[in-house]
């Protein structure tokens, strides 16, 4: 049954992706492409694109996209499931086993050295989008306006003390007029 | 927490959150994890920043994509249970919904102009949110001059920047650091 088969399918892709993101990417693909032949290399192609351009997981959408093509809505959502399954149980295990234990001395002083680890790897992953965004193809490649919007963000961030979702779309509406005014549209 | 709010509408809320967060993840998971911080920290005041970032941890250190890893851990310390499905259900909506439209005319999709152009600045204001909600955590740290903090850092960061290794494996060789470290004091006493 196709629902069954995807839903064990993203389990292990739930289950073996560890440090999120990219990370999961050659397990999907393998999962996906090689082992079930659900989708071609072009069309794992196309969903990279997709979720580049969408919001969401990579996890979560190759589930959705996998799951629709091949059996509709119900299929994305046994593909789902068995994608957030693994997670659900292993991440409130950790989250109960923190509750408790969480004044004991020795948890204290685990957290206290995670807690920078986990900062610098947020101020990372932001790195990484900034230099993506400015530098698209390496260091030739600058973008102007996109150095520029970055910055009006920051001000509308930082001075006007504006709320992220409305910066961001502040953002794209100023890209959309920039591609407009240097006529790329 | 506040406790003048029932635990219906704390749910409520805490879906349209997730929901709301969910639809502008563009750029990955840990930009779910700093709007989460903007809006369940500074803006509800319903969790502190400390223990935002060790439910940061506990979801980098279990497998799964770390938007609903986060989810479910900041669910879970709001309402048990229900406040972790609820979470959950909220982050996975958006993407499920997006992707099942999307998939259905994708050609036309990738190739508007319009739709392009205002990613690209979206990923723009992405990396601010990001750079702004990093100053707000790493500056503190930095004027605790508490050396094993900076160095933990610095050294995270060169190892997850530079040498890509992966989120899991830095967060146990740091909680292995803090525990020899809290063992050690512990003999000393």
């Amino acid at each position: 049954m196709i629902y069954l088969r995807l839903f064990i399918s993203f389990i292990q892709i739930g289950l073996f992706s560890f440090g999120g993101g990219y990370a999961a990417l050659p397990l999907i693909q393998n999962q996906v492409v090689d082992v079930n032949g659900w989708l071609t290399v072009r069309e794992f192609g196309d969903l990279l694109t997709i979720s580049q351009m969408t919001p969401g997981p990579i996890a979560i959408n190759a589930a959705t996209f996998v799951g629709m093509k091949l059996a509709g809505a119900a299929g994305a959502a046994a593909a789902t499931l068995g994608c957030i399954l693994p997670s659900c149980i292993i991440v409130t295990l950790l989250a109960v086993i923190y509750f408790k234990y969480q004044s004991m001395g020795m948890m204290q002083g685990i957290l206290g050295a995670l807690r920078p680890a986990v900062v610098a790897m947020i101020a990372s992953a932001g790195i990484s989008v900034i230099a993506d965004a400015v530098f698209p193809e390496g260091l030739i490649s600058f973008r102007l306006d996109i150095a520029v919007i970055f910055i009006v963000a920051i001000i509308l961030l930082r001075v006007r003390k504006m709320g992220p979702v409305a910066v961001m779309l502040i953002c794209g509406a100023m890209e959309i007029a920039w591609s407009a005014v240097s006529g790329i549209i | 927490m506040e406790k003048d709010i029932s635990k219906k509408e704390l749910l409520v809320k805490l879906f349209i959150s997730s929901f709301y967060l969910s639809a502008f993840t563009f750029g990955g998971g840990y930009v779910i994890i700093t709007l989460m911080k903007k809006k369940f920290a500074d803006e509800y005041h319903w969790i502190d920043e400390k223990e935002m970032l060790n439910l940061t941890a506990i979801a980098q250190s279990a497998p799964g994509p770390i938007a609903v890893n986060g989810a479910i851990a900041v669910g879970y310390k709001l309402a048990g249970l229900p406040g972790m499905i609820t979470a959950v259900l909220g982050t996975i909506l958006p993407p499920f919904i997006i992707i099942s439209i999307v998939s259905l005319f994708y050609e036309a999709f990738s190739k508007n102009p319009y739709i392009a152009s205002a990613l690209e600045g979206m990923l723009a204001g992405v990396g601010a949110v990001i750079s702004s909600v990093v100053y707000d955590m790493a500056a503190p740290m930095v004027k605790s001059k508490n050396i094993l903090s900076i160095s933990v850092m610095a050294a995270a960061f060169i190892l997850s920047y530079f040498f890509k290794v992966n989120a899991a494996f830095i967060v146990i060789a740091c909680g292995i650091l803090g525990a020899v470290k809290t063992w050690i004091a512990g003999c000393r006493k």
